[in-house]
């Protein structure tokens, strides 16, 4: 019983294994992560925005053009999708970002949560009364800004706990970043943990990788609460439902 | 709950805009909603519409500022053709405003923002300006002091006040209100009839489709009266009321009275 104990804490918790490789993780791995994370994430919300309003608009053809990328992203291995983006479009002659693993990598993984991102989003945005943009436009506000400063802004607040979760994948998605190669100043969180891992033939660096990542993802959980609490719009969700 | 004349006494409100529909035409489908409307709304002064539901009050009132936009037929406001092809809509609305059923108050804006977004994103008013002005309306309309509620936190009627101040600070020519009392609790229906009576009294040329019958006796210089997408009957109220000419506005009224 204590063999199986210790044995687990010798593999997982070696307190030895784990500040060795600390230091690499919290300089070179942490901010590597988050900046992936964040440019990801941008990416992302940005694609997802266009392909939302692409799936309520009223041309067949736009809605099946979109419809078509969040099915597909969505459909296919995120590992295989990272390959075809950052190995297939340089080899295709479209090397949008030269040799920069990092951009290629953003923007897969961004590409990729926009298509979750799409489909929440686009709930979002449909769940906005009609009546009220009606009012807007009454008022004399053209589409383009009642979109702006009635439909966007409560669109998103209430799909904000899905698109939290969808952020979490984000910088979880980060990892997958080994995949295109990386130097080593380059490497994040889970890259200099798996190598360390394999390295000294242990997996407590993944261990503490997964202590960062909780680091990163649990307070973000709570801010964007916190947030959305100060905002008020627990209280009244109206016709959020429909 | 005082509600006193609001506080839109423009120039533009004063001299009175007449609307003018010539041979208006709609239709949803298969579903004819508007049968040759022709019909004369006086500046100046206020017209209400009254019929059954179904009648096609409303989508009059509402290719009034082109929230429906007519198959055939004109619409003349003050003159200027809107049904014409290149009529500017936003523009338009700037001087029509429109009160609807249920209100329909911007949820995530708190009363003051509700009022001042238009003011500021579509007349391009600094926010001082904005504030001041709709500060004025909302006042007008009972509810200074209530700036920064949210409007999940207003009654239906303090609701409905805040949406006709979001209107009228926008300065229209015009005041369109959409059965603006059928979605109140009865209690609160007064409230909002006396600052629509308010309104009218300060010479705004308004179009009030209402159940309202006692309303549209007492304030109204004419009513119509619809039925199946046409207007069966006009008149000043008294005539209208005590005299219907027609067995379907003898029956409506007897139904409602």
């Amino acid at each position: 019983m204590f063999d199986g104990l210790i044995k687990i804490q010798q593999t997982f918790f070696d307190p030895h294994e784990i500040a060795e490789v600390l230091p690499q993780l919290i300089l070179t791995g942490l901010p590597n992560t988050i900046l992936l994370a964040i440019l990801a994430s941008l990416i992302g919300l940005a694609c997802a925005l266009v392909v939302a309003v692409g799936l309520s608009a009223r041309a067949r053809w736009l809605r099946g053009v979109c419809r078509a990328y969040v099915d597909i992203l969505r459909g296919l291995p995120h590992i295989l999708t990272i390959y075809i983006i950052g190995q297939g479009l340089p080899l295709a002659g479209l090397a949008l970002f030269g040799n920069n693993t990092y951009a290629y990598a953003a923007f897969a993984i961004g590409l990729i949560e926009s298509a979750y991102m799409a489909e929440i989003l686009r709930a979002g945005l449909q769940s906005v009364e009609k009546g009220q943009i009606e009012a807007a436009r009454s008022l004399g506000m053209s589409p383009a800004k009642c979109f702006v400063y009635i439909i966007l802004p409560q669109g998103i607040r209430r799909v904000l706990p899905p698109l939290t979760g969808q952020f979490i994948l984000v910088i979880k998605g980060t990892a997958l970043v080994f995949l295109l190669g990386l130097t080593t100043s380059q490497r994040e969180i889970f890259s200099i943990a798996q190598d360390a891992a394999i390295n000294n033939a242990n997996l407590s660096p993944l261990t503490a990788a997964g202590i960062f990542y909780l680091l990163l993802t649990v307070p973000m959980t709570y801010a964007v609460n916190a947030w959305e609490r100060r905002m008020g719009v627990q209280s009244k969700r109206v016709g959020g439902d429909d | 709950m005082t509600a006193q004349t609001p506080a839109t006494q423009t120039p533009a409100a004063q001299g009175g805009q007449r609307i003018l529909y010539d041979g208006v035409n709609l239709s949803f489908g298969a579903h004819h909603v508007l049968h040759d409307i022709t019909l004369e709304i006086p500046g100046g002064q206020t017209t209400c519409i009254i019929g059954p539901s179904g009648s096609g009050k409303s989508t009059l009132l509402r290719c009034t500022n082109l929230m429906e936009r007519p198959q055939t037929g004109r619409i003349l406001i003050g003159g200027d053709e809107i049904t014409a092809k290149g009529t500017d809509i936003d523009r338009l609305r700037r001087r029509v405003g429109m009160v609807f059923q249920h209100f329909h108050l911007f949820s995530h804006l708190d009363v003051m923002e509700n009022v001042t977004l238009a003011l500021r994103k579509v007349l391009g008013l600094g926010r001082e300006e904005a504030e001041a002005r709709a500060m004025a309306q909302l006042e007008a309309v009972g509810l200074g002091g209530f700036e920064r509620r949210r409007p999940a936190d207003l009654s239906g009627g303090q609701q409905q006040r805040v949406a006709i101040a979001r209107s009228l600070a926008m300065e229209p020519q015009v005041m369109l209100f959409d059965e603006a009392t059928s979605a109140l609790d009865p209690e609160l229906v007064k409230g909002v009839l006396e600052l629509m009576t308010g309104l009218a009294k300060t010479g705004m040329t308004m179009v009030v489709v209402t159940h309202e019958m006692r309303f549209a006796r007492s304030v109204a210089g004419q009513v119509v009266f619809m039925d199946k997408g046409r207007i069966v009957e006009q008149a000043e109220p008294d005539r209208m009321f005590d005299r219907p000419e027609s067995p379907r506005l003898q029956h409506f009224l007897d139904q409602v009275l």
